[in-house]
């Protein structure tokens, strides 16, 4: 997995690229803590992502939890394969998914 | 029948789905097929590699068949304390992002995506099996 990170304007954007599981998924969780003060808003972009297990899912529900107070999480560009587990997960009702 | 013996430990997870990979490949396996049961590899695995020998160390084996009807059996052993996942109740996937937490969807998410699967604990070995139709 790699991520890469920019911002504008308060809005923090992370392309991730590759797979968010159990071995990735903390690497992920720590960019992404890294700016939750600073941060307004925060967006995913899954344009890049291949796989996520229940490891990955533990960090997006971490990020949309901490941003619910503030802008907000966003995750855009999900592949289907991904939808559907987010779909199977009860994520889809939760997520802000575009 | 393939079969792998590995030290349950996070770290060969990766090893592991290769193994497994390598399989389904041979057997022209879809992308979407091979995600669900890697996602399923990943759950189980890192399962047992947690908490069947903790704060001990031990073995996993795992092993693949496919059948000649394309049906992918994974099996996955280890001689750690009994534990069925199939007992464990199905979170609640209908509570709010607040309410929610992320214990059990794991196991939750290979039910889902598998066929079948099957738990016995035999001459003290948890042995779970896990069933895909390729």
């Amino acid at each position: 997995m790699t991520v890469t990170k920019t911002e504008q304007n308060g809005c923090f954007s992370f392309e991730i690229e590759g797979r968010v599981d159990t071995i990735t998924a903390p690497e992920l969780e720590k960019e992404i803590r890294d700016c939750t003060d600073k941060a307004e808003s925060i967006v995913l972009d899954f344009a890049k992502v291949e796989y996520i297990s229940s490891a990955g899912l533990r960090v997006l529900l971490f990020a949309h939890k901490t941003m619910a107070k503030k802008g907000g999480l966003t995750i855009k560009n999900v592949n289907s394969d991904i939808v559907e587990i987010f779909e199977v997960t009860g994520f889809s009702d939760i997520l802000n998914i575009q | 029948m393939k079969r792998l013996e590995i030290n349950a430990e996070v770290s060969n997870l990766a090893a592991v789905s290769a193994f497994v990979d390598e399989q389904l490949e041979a057997a022209d396996c879809s992308m979407k097929s091979q995600m669900q049961i890697d996602l399923a590899i990943e759950e189980i695995f890192v399962n047992i590699a947690s908490y069947a020998y903790a704060p001990g160390k031990g073995k996993a084996v795992i092993s693949v068949d496919i059948s000649e009807d394309r049906t992918a059996s994974i099996i996955f052993e280890d001689s750690g304390v009994p534990y069925d996942p199939l007992a464990k109740e199905d979170p609640d996937i209908t509570l709010s992002a607040q309410e929610r937490t992320v214990g059990g969807l794991g196991i939750f998410m290979v039910k889902k995506s598998m066929d079948d699967m099957k738990y016995e604990y035999s001459e003290g070995k948890n042995i779970l099996t896990l069933v895909k139709k390729l």
